[in-house]
């Protein structure tokens, strides 16, 4: 209730697929942290007795008062006084515990859910990389964010609420039925007369909410789609069917927001009514056997704040439960994303290549892959790179470039086949291993939040200014450089007055740091301004001497002198040559480039 | 906030009267109920007092408790209701107000903003006044009411209640004094945790290729760090919430109580029922009080959330429509030219001019093509023919008519505009070809194979039916773009706007595909963006931008010799051979 909740989801808790089975899982995933959410429970325990001791106190309290009321009666002070500093611990005691608990849940809750979301992080980093090519980052994003924080908030909370609250209302029937069982009957009657009535209410409110979240949901995905076609919607004058949509999806909201919103509503005047249903009929039942002196007054005046605190927990409890059932569902998919599959364990690969005494041979060895197992796309590809050689891939849109980089850096393993780096199979080495031989630099500039030394730098330490100063002198960055404010330290953020030229330039300056023997390398296509677009291309090349490249080509002139020229379609590399040898052949490539210059 | 109320019918007005009634009925009914124990009370501690008294009051109370529920649920359904109409109405404005603004203003609050106000913010004002317009018409009597009940019985136990409520929002004000400013850091953390995460993800190749697992994972486990701090000690503060309002509420029963005893025992014989009675009905009197109170504290803690929408909300609203409807829907003389006259366009606030003095004119059947670096102003000049920006000085004709002066169904039906991010619409591939016309099979077949979709649709399980959601992925980026032309092509206008839709295309595709639009709209006139040189090369008229300033027009050959821009552009992409220099 105060802290505000992240909106978003809506009311409706989302269904859990297996509900037993993920709660189960979560307690076994809270580790020692189970003991500490033993002891909360216990503290609620405690406070819920406090609770259910102190309305009898209440009745003595009111009795010692009542003794005045009779002619000639006197009160006693000192009892008055006693009954009094009793409750006062009481109720500070209970306030004690209560807060105490809270606490613990809060070091709980938190706890658990920072080590969540560092498994996350860290998952992310083990899992292969088609995972992300099948998984939106939104999704992955909401998983580490609002789902943990679901499961956190809901699981801890829901969890002393239901215990306590079930200690307290079996505690205070317990302590009605003692203290009068015919008034206790008629709280209980009362009480289960008026609960009946809202699970009905309740039951029919829920298809409404579903209601609800359904047409919101549409109408949302009509809003977003109009909303991003704008212009689209206006040329072709598209306004008035989309009115006519949206007012017919706005319509069917407002039915299922107005039904679900009162039967909804309708949960708090049935509690009151339940309330003063219970409380008038203690009165009377109360006042009847008070006058025939079965009871004394005070045991009236307990028993209303026994009806308060016996109609209380069942609506919390139920609360608790579908908070539970949401933090169910949102663990699920939490623990989806943790029980991923990841890449296959390569401790025990030892092979290492020397950097410095590296020379530079690539040979692909016939190698089959495909992304699935029973799909493949490259059919026995073999080509040999010599040390120093430009190896250029070109290809449609689509047609899998980026296969062959996965394959080479080892993103993925290769069905069959074989990839040697100087004579030596990529699959006895580390992927760190390899990783460390090449030096990419990819077409999305990727630029992280942090000083621009930072982002040269990237994870490499022991590099001086004068260095970092002579290699944006190479890529062409000093002037830039100068102009920043703080130089180096600036901080840069992903969307800053930094244009695209300039972040191709940056992650350039970080592949020469990196100083790698081979390279990968994604041509810019011309999104940059023509100036810096030759400073760009200018740089590339300069990264690419003396270094064995392997380019996705854009650029003709790149393409023309390259040593070998892998031509893909559809996933496959269809043909390999070099230009003349490939124009001579007079196949797709030389189709594709001379589609250039026809009209 | 309450601008947004503006947006209530008259009908509305009347509910909210209605159910401000009600709301009275039930707080005057529920505070009667005390009034009746107390008689009861009375009845019970005198001696031979009748049962069938204790039976009238008992049935008055239940009467009280039922009636009072019965307004209860009627102000819930009143307050439902108009929760429910003001977010649609006011929905269906904001919807129909964006869909006249301009797209400056549109790329001011950005697309993705202004769902969020059309969606998430109404929904956030509908649960505010749902909830808390109820509430905050209910406590506010509630306390007015039993406090004037209660004022004059005794000033011992109205000191108590009132130092009660004194603590009771201290505390709450004082905690919350601690807590908000710093859920505004939570929040912030919370988009830094978010941030490094999605920078992981979306450099996840380069992160792998840096071997820099460790250096990700060390940033987050620090933000992270950060994060669980602040909640934790958010959480504590919290926790002392809960606890203290249950000692307060706990609390004042004692202190009546107990201050009873000494009242009661000062008093004469016959004085101590009634303060007896007094005593009871008080303290159920303060407990409502206390409950106000907290109820408005509650629901003024929600208000800002609540506040922060309107103001979302309002802002749009208020927002000038710069473009307005024309009146001429006529037949023209000319048919197919587009004419700048003297064209020069910045937006209102800015300083700079995005474009500067452009003039030309494309005839009937013309291919005109712009080309620039980014920035140079190429979309925003193409974007003056469909009236997305109005130019700032000059005038741009269509068929020899101003466009301002044009209804805008009658200029729109006569052009064909593909944007340079394909739209695709939920819904099937006809349907989405079809746009804005009528569905004609023909028509659309034809449309489709001009545009180079016809052998990919045509492998769809359902071909033309087959259904395409908006962010779909059942079909690629280029076949999408190639679906966003079939759609200009269906139109059959006289003009059609290309802003850069090509690039999305392989070279083959863009090559076969304006082939085919030549052969097939041989006397349409054509205005491309482009970035590519060959997809441009051939046109009749080739406009180079640079700075917003026109620095070279003509054929492909002549800039070639005579445009400094142009042949860098053009050198950037193809080597000298191949340009024939």
């Amino acid at each position: 209730m105060f802290n505000g909740g992240k909106g978003g989801r809506g009311n409706a808790p989302e269904k859990s697929k297996n509900f037993g089975a993920a709660i189960k899982r979560l307690f076994g995933e809270l580790g020692h942290l189970r003991i500490l959410v033993i002891i909360s429970v216990v503290f609620a325990i405690a406070g819920a007795i406090c609770t259910i001791v102190a309305p009898n106190r209440i009745a003595d309290l009111t009795d010692e008062i009542t003794m005045g009321l009779v002619p000639g009666g006197n009160i006693n002070m000192d009892a008055i006084w006693a009954i009094g500093t009793f409750m006062i611990i009481l109720y500070v005691v209970a306030g004690l515990l209560s807060f105490s608990g809270g606490v613990l849940m809060t070091q709980v809750s938190n706890i658990f859910a920072r080590n969540l979301r560092k498994r996350i992080s860290e998952k992310i980093n083990r899992l292969p990389l088609n995972y992300f090519d099948r998984h939106q980052t939104g999704d992955i994003l909401s998983r580490i964010t609002n789902d943990v924080d679901t499961v956190a908030m809901s699981l801890s909370n829901s969890l002393s609420t239901i215990v306590s609250e079930t200690v307290l209302m079996f505690g205070v029937l317990i302590m009605m039925f003692i203290t009068n069982w015919q008034l206790a009957l008629v709280a209980v009657v009362a009480s289960v007369l008026g609960f009946v009535g809202m699970g009905v209410i309740l039951g029919k409110s829920q298809k409404y909410f579903s209601m609800r979240q359904t047409e919101l949901g549409k109408l949302n995905a009509h809003i977003e789609e109009i909303y991003s076609g704008l212009n689209v919607v206006r040329a072709y004058n598209g306004k008035a069917s989309s009115d006519e949509k949206f007012d017919k999806l706005n319509r069917r909201v407002y039915i299922a927001n107005q039904r679900s919103q009162f039967l909804g509503g309708l949960m708090h005047p049935i509690m009151a009514f339940i309330g003063n249903f219970g409380y008038v009929a203690v009165c009377v039942m109360g006042a009847i056997l008070a006058t025939q002196n079965v009871i004394s007054f005070g045991v009236i005046v307990a028993f209303i704040t026994y009806v308060r605190l016996f109609t209380s927990p069942l609506s919390r409890i139920a609360q608790s439960m579908s908070n539970l059932q949401s933090a169910a569902a949102a663990s699920e998919r939490v623990f989806e994303f943790v029980d991923e599959k990841e890449m296959t364990d390569e401790s025990e690969k030892a092979t290492k290549i020397n950097k410095d005494k590296i020379r530079g041979n690539i040979e692909f060895d016939n190698v089959r892959f495909g992304y699935d197992k029973d799909k493949t796309i490259i059919k026995g590809f073999s080509a040999k790179a010599k040390a120093g050689q430009k190896i250029a891939i070109v290809g449609p849109t689509g047609a899998g470039k980026t296969t062959i980089v996965n394959l080479l850096m080892k993103f993925y393993d290769i069905n069959s086949g074989k990839i040697l780096i100087d004579g030596i199979p990529t699959s006895e080495m580390k992927r760190e291993e390899i990783h460390s031989l090449f030096t990419m630099v990819l077409q999305d500039t990727w630029l992280f939040a942090g000083t621009l030394r930072d982002n040269i730098l990237y994870n490499r330490t022991k590099v001086s200014d004068e260095k970092i100063m002579e290699i944006c002198d190479t890529v062409g960055l000093t002037h830039f450089v100068k102009t920043l404010p703080h130089g180096l330290d600036t901080e840069i953020a992903e969307n800053d007055a930094i244009s695209a030229g300039q972040k191709q330039l940056i992650t350039i300056a970080r592949g020469m740091v990196e100083d790698a023997p081979f390279l990968i390398l994604d041509e810019a296509t011309s999104n940059v301004d023509t100036r810096t677009e030759e400073l760009v291309q200018k740089a590339m090349d300069k990264l690419a001497e003396g270094r064995t490249s392997f380019i996705i080509a854009h650029r003709l002139s790149t393409i023309k002198n390259a040593d070998l020229i892998l031509v893909m379609n559809e996933g496959n590399i269809i043909e390999s040559g070099n230009h003349k040898q490939l124009i001579a052949k007079n196949g797709f490539y030389a189709e594709l480039y001379n589609s250039q210059f026809i009209l | 906030m309450f601008r947004i109320l503006r947006n209530f019918r008259k009908i509305d007005f009347l509910l909210l009267f209605g159910g401000f009634l009600l709301i009275a009925a039930q707080v005057g009914l529920e505070l009667k109920m005390p009034d009746y124990m107390s008689e009861i009370t009375k009845l019970v501690t005198t001696e031979d007092s009748a049962m069938g008294d204790i039976y009238k009051n008992g049935g008055m109370m239940l009467l009280c408790a039922f009636v009072s529920f019965i307004a209860n649920i009627g102000a819930g359904y009143i307050f439902a209701t108009i929760s429910a109409s003001l977010s649609m109405n006011t929905r269906k404005k904001l919807f129909d107000k964006i869909e006249r603004l301009d797209m400056e203003s549109i790329k001011q609050f950005s697309t993705s903003s202004l769902i969020t106000r059309t969606t998430n913010d109404i929904t956030q004002i509908q649960m505010f006044v749902a909830m808390g317009a109820q509430m905050l018409i209910r406590a506010p009597m509630f306390a007015i009411w039993a406090i004037s009940k209660m004022a004059g019985k005794s000033w011992q136990w109205s000191t108590i209640t009132a130092i009660a409520v004194v603590i009771l929002l201290a505390t709450i004000i004082s905690i919350m004094a601690v807590v908000i400013p710093r859920f505004k850091l939570i929040q912030k953390l919370t988009d830094r945790i978010n941030g490094i995460s999605r920078e992981n993800l979306k450099g996840i190749r380069v992160v792998r290729a840096f071997n820099a697992e460790k250096y990700q994972e060390k940033k987050f486990a620090k933000a992270n760090g950060e994060l669980t701090d602040m909640q934790i000690f958010n959480g504590r503060m919290m926790s002392i919430m809960s606890p203290t309002m249950y000692l307060i509420m706990n609390g004042i029963t004692l202190a009546i109580y107990i201050s009873g005893a000494y009242i009661i025992a000062n008093a004469a014989g016959l004085e101590r029922l009634t303060l007896f009675s007094d005593m009871i009905v008080f303290s159920t009197y303060a407990m409502h009080v206390i409950m106000s109170f907290l109820f408005v504290a509650i629901t003024l803690m929600i208000l800002p959330r609540a506040q922060v929408s309107a103001n979302r909300i309002n802002e749009v609203l208020a927002t000038k429509i710069n473009i307005r409807d024309g009146e001429f829907d006529d037949k023209t003389a000319e048919r197919g030219t587009v004419e700048f006259r003297n064209v020069s366009f910045k937006y209102p606030d800015a300083e700079e001019y995005l474009l500067r003095d452009i003039s030309f004119k494309a005839n009937p059947g013309e291919t005109v093509a712009f080309i620039g670096s980014t920035g140079s102003g190429k979309s925003t000049l193409i974007n003056l023919v469909p009236r997305f920006y109005d130019a700032t000085d000059g005038e741009v004709y269509v068929d020899g008519v101003n466009v301002r002066d044009y209804k805008m169904s009658a200029l729109y039906n006569r052009l064909g505009y593909v944007s340079q991010k394909a739209v695709i619409f939920n819904g099937s591939v006809a349907d989405n070809i079809a746009y804005g016309g009528k569905k004609d099979d023909k028509k659309i077949k034809d449309a489709a194979k001009t545009a180079q979709a016809k052998s990919f649709i045509e492998k769809l399980p359902k071909k033309y039916q087959e259904h395409i959601a908006a962010g779909g992925t059942n079909i690629s980026g280029g076949q999408k773009q190639r679906l966003a032309i079939a759609r200009a092509i269906a139109r059959d206008p006289e003009i059609y706007i290309f802003d850069d839709s090509f690039s999305a295309l392989d070279y083959k595709t863009d090559a076969a595909l304006r082939k085919a639009l030549k052969e097939k709209t041989g006397d349409a006139t054509c205005l491309i963006v482009a970035q590519r040189i060959g997809t441009i090369m051939h046109a009749d008229k080739i406009i180079v931008l640079d700075e917003g300033r026109c620095v070279g027009m003509g054929t492909h050959k002549e800039l070639l010799k005579s445009c400094k821009v142009y042949k860098q552009i053009a050198l950037s992409q193809l080597s000298p051979e191949e340009l024939n220099v």
